[in-house]
């Protein structure tokens, strides 16, 4: 049969096609196909060479994990025994020693709850409901007083636990703010409507930093005298205020783009605005903004370890602090890569999400 | 929450509507309603604030301005010492954070420029470089970059006895970066004026050419000649006033260098953490600028004979600009805000300057209402530099 088949092609003068497959071939497709992509692969390559290798030789062959501080002075390679000799410090700052598995435990089920909201069959309004009472049990395990768990002053909250209640917490908070804000702002109320666009337009303009200060020295001041607010709440809310005007203006971005006509069908069906919003309009639009939003989660995410600079102890200020230590001091590019790993691993998650769902939806 | 159904009801003007129902009565009233929150939130606080401030006895107003500021500022364009008033302590404030955002922004928009096309190359090793740089870096918090790269100057970096010399004439330590750049002459300040008298007759040369075009349709080479002008100008002043070619070169002094161009730790890092980490950002505008014009737009400037230089300045480019620069202004509105990160690592941005003068004068209300105005003011210059170039770039649909 082949050799047939090989005859009649040959008899038209025609050639089968070249097979582009094998290493060989992709590298030549893929690295050299031209003279400037040839140099410019050689460039790269010897680049990395120059690079790589020493880098291996630094984190990986001549590093040390498990030893005491005055080993690591001695050796020339990285030094990870920084993290594993203050893990539960930069994990947990200040949380009594014997308690750290209420906050683990806390997180288990943060993460826990984040992973089972991924999948879209769970997206329903009993949804709600699992979110508040995880995060109430959440701030129980954390706060302690009930069920003869131990009271932990919310001053000892520290590490990643606060870094996750702080951005989850301010994002829970900030949506439904954004979305009253973001209808505020495409309202016919002039009056309504200039409120919300004053404040997502101030609020957008200023760095977050000036709103965390602004909670640190202001608002002690705008309360009455013998009314003082938790500093984690008062640095909580100064999110939860920047985050809003962000989502605001996702969402408007949602609103706009659902047409006339479901307005008007909604109307016509004789339902008042709250139903029209809440029925027709909002599904439709906060759909459309999802890939957005879990952007500004992840910003929301990174923007917490600003706190900081107000002397919150998130799991930056801990590392921070560990790094204080004399015993431990000049190893900071090692814990550095530590947190930055931590940092990497949820936000890269988050964005491949968003990356999917953005597909998802659109096909 | 106003009825919708207005219309129905405005039609029938002799069916009296309860006064409840209509429109237009709900909508006063919920304005009303809201303008009374506001305004009922804003005088609690302000009456707590003045009656707080009182009792801890802490002045009001701007007065500080005048005084004597007492603290030293690290780095100034203009001189400035401990004796200077706050206002001045403020302002020296305002020029540092203008000189990071600038820098800041020129050095971002090439670097992420040159991202953004390495992410799209046909080269699959420099393609997927680029794309883990943009994913590492977006991934990561701009203040932990930002501490990363000021523990690499003073953890990393030699001191000045041992600085690293990577090329002639600069110099690496835990002091900064110091640069060898030439030497004072007046030469230079002639090379300044015929770079900008170059640039002037430049954008004379490019009416008069588009003039001739339209006119008799032929083509003048402005490109080369424009380059020829801005670049060939200040070389011939520069040889005409005896081309000085006398470098400054720093020194070990004590300990620190003297003489050439310091850059400090804190600059240094501020720097480079923000332009590392918008590059990023501003790759990603541009990739998906450059992918946002169809492959059709080319060949359809093929098919019509324009050259390859005329269908990237003619086609692409206004098309794919289009998409990239609002989103492109606000990463440096971003690059600017963030600049604020400077308290981190103690550049004495405006942020820096204006904290100290909390501290010192315990007035924290206005030196907060001062930071969120300047960068306001920052936002709203941008803005309106969008508005503007929206207008101008907007399709002209006939």
């Amino acid at each position: 049969m082949d050799k047939l088949k090989n005859n009649i092609i040959q008899s038209d003068g025609l050639k089968a096609p070249v097979i582009r497959i094998g290493a060989l071939q992709w590298i030549r497709s893929n690295l050299f196909n031209g003279v400037f992509n040839s140099i410019l692969t050689i460039v790269t390559l010897l680049l990395l060479y120059k690079v790589v290798p020493p880098f291996i030789k630094w984190a990986f062959i001549d590093s040390f994990w498990f030893s005491t501080a005055k080993e690591c002075s001695a050796g020339d390679g990285a030094c990870w025994s920084i993290i594993p000799a203050n893990i539960r410090f930069i994990i947990f700052g200040f949380y009594p020693h014997e308690l750290h598995w209420r906050p683990l435990l806390a997180m288990i089920m943060m993460v826990g709850l984040i992973l089972y909201c991924k999948n879209r069959d769970h997206w329903k309004k009993s949804l709600i409901y699992i979110w508040i009472a995880g995060l109430i049990i959440m701030g129980l395990l954390m706060k302690g007083g009930l069920f003869g768990l131990t009271s932990v002053d919310s001053d000892q909250w520290g590490g990643l636990p606060l870094t996750l209640m702080l951005s989850v917490f301010g994002m829970v908070a900030a949506y439904p703010l954004g979305i009253v804000l973001a209808l505020g702002r495409r309202s016919k109320m002039p009056a309504v409507k200039t409120v919300c666009i004053i404040y997502i337009e101030l609020i957008r303009g200023v760095p977050l930093i000036s709103l965390l200060f602004m909670s640190a020295i202001l608002f002690p001041l705008f309360f009455p005298q013998g009314v003082t607010i938790n500093k984690i709440i008062r640095a909580q809310a100064a999110i939860i205020m920047f985050t809003a005007a962000y989502i605001a203006e996702v969402v408007r971005g949602g609103l706009q783009a659902i047409t006339r006509g479901q307005y008007e069908a909604a109307e016509s069906l004789g339902l008042n605005y709250a139903q029209k919003m809440r029925l027709v309009i909002l599904p439709q639009a906060l759909k459309i903004v999802i890939p957005p939003t879990v952007g500004i989660l992840i910003s929301a995410f990174k923007d917490t370890s600003l706190v900081v600079i107000i002397a919150l102890y998130e799991i930056l200020k801990t590392t921070r602090t560990a790094l204080a230590d004399p015993a431990w001091m000049g190893f900071s590019p090692e814990a550095y890569i530590f947190v930055a790993l931590i940092y990497f691993v949820c936000c890269y998650t988050m964005s491949n999400y968003s990356r999917r769902l953005e597909k998802e939806l659109h096909s | 929450m106003r009825n919708s159904n207005n219309s129905s009801s405005t039609g029938n003007a002799e069916q009296k509507i309860p006064l409840l129902n209509d429109p237009k009565i709900r909508s006063i009233v919920y304005q009303i309603l809201t303008i009374g929150m506001v305004v009922l939130l804003g005088y609690y606080l302000f009456s707590n604030t003045v009656t707080n401030l009182k009792r801890q006895s802490i002045a009001t107003g701007f007065g500080f301005f005048e005084k004597e500021a007492s603290f030293e500022i690290g780095e100034s364009l203009i001189p400035y010492s401990a004796a200077d008033t706050y206002g001045k302590a403020l302002f020296v404030g305002i020029l540092n954070t203008v000189k990071v955002a600038f820098i800041g922004i020129v050095l971002t928009v090439i670097l992420g420029t040159f991202l953004g096309i390495a992410r799209l190359s046909k080269n699959w090793l420099v393609s997927k470089l680029a794309a883990v740089y943009i994913e590492v870096m977006q991934d990561i918090p701009i203040l932990l970059q930002l501490f990363f790269w000021y523990s690499f100057f003073y953890d990393i970096l030699p001191p000045t006895r041992e600085a690293l010399e990577p090329m002639k004439g600069v110099f690496m330590s835990n002091r900064g970066l110091a640069f060898a750049i030439p030497e004072a002459h007046p030469a230079y300040k002639y090379m300044a004026i015929s770079f900008i008298v170059g640039c002037i007759a430049v954008y004379f040369l490019r009416k008069w050419a588009k003039k001739r075009q339209e006119k008799t349709g032929q083509i003048f080479p402005l490109f080369l000649c424009s380059i020829a002008i801005i670049l060939g100008l200040p070389l011939v002043t520069w040889l005409f006033s005896g081309a000085p070619h006398r470098m400054n070169v720093p020194e070990l002094v004590g300990f620190n260098f003297q003489g050439g161009l310091n850059i400090s730790p804190e600059f240094g890092a501020l720097l480079l953490g923000l332009v590392l980490y918008t590059a990023a950002f501003v790759a990603e505008i541009v990739r998906a600028g450059i992918q946002a014009v169809s492959k059709g737009q080319t060949e359809a400037a093929m098919a019509i004979g324009l050259k390859p230089g005329q269908i990237l300045n003619l086609v692409i480019l206004p098309q794919a600009l289009r998409v990239i620069i609002p989103p492109l202004t606000s990463q440096m509105l971003n690059l600017t805000k963030n600049s604020s990160l400077a308290v981190a690592i103690g550049f004495p941005d405006f942020v820096s300057v204006a904290s100290t003068t909390i501290n010192q004068t315990g007035q924290a209300i206005e030196g907060i209402t001062m930071i969120m105005v300047v960068y306001l003011c920052f936002s709203l210059l941008t803005s309106f530099f969008m508005n503007w170039y929206n207008k101008k770039m907007a399709l002209v649909e006939r």
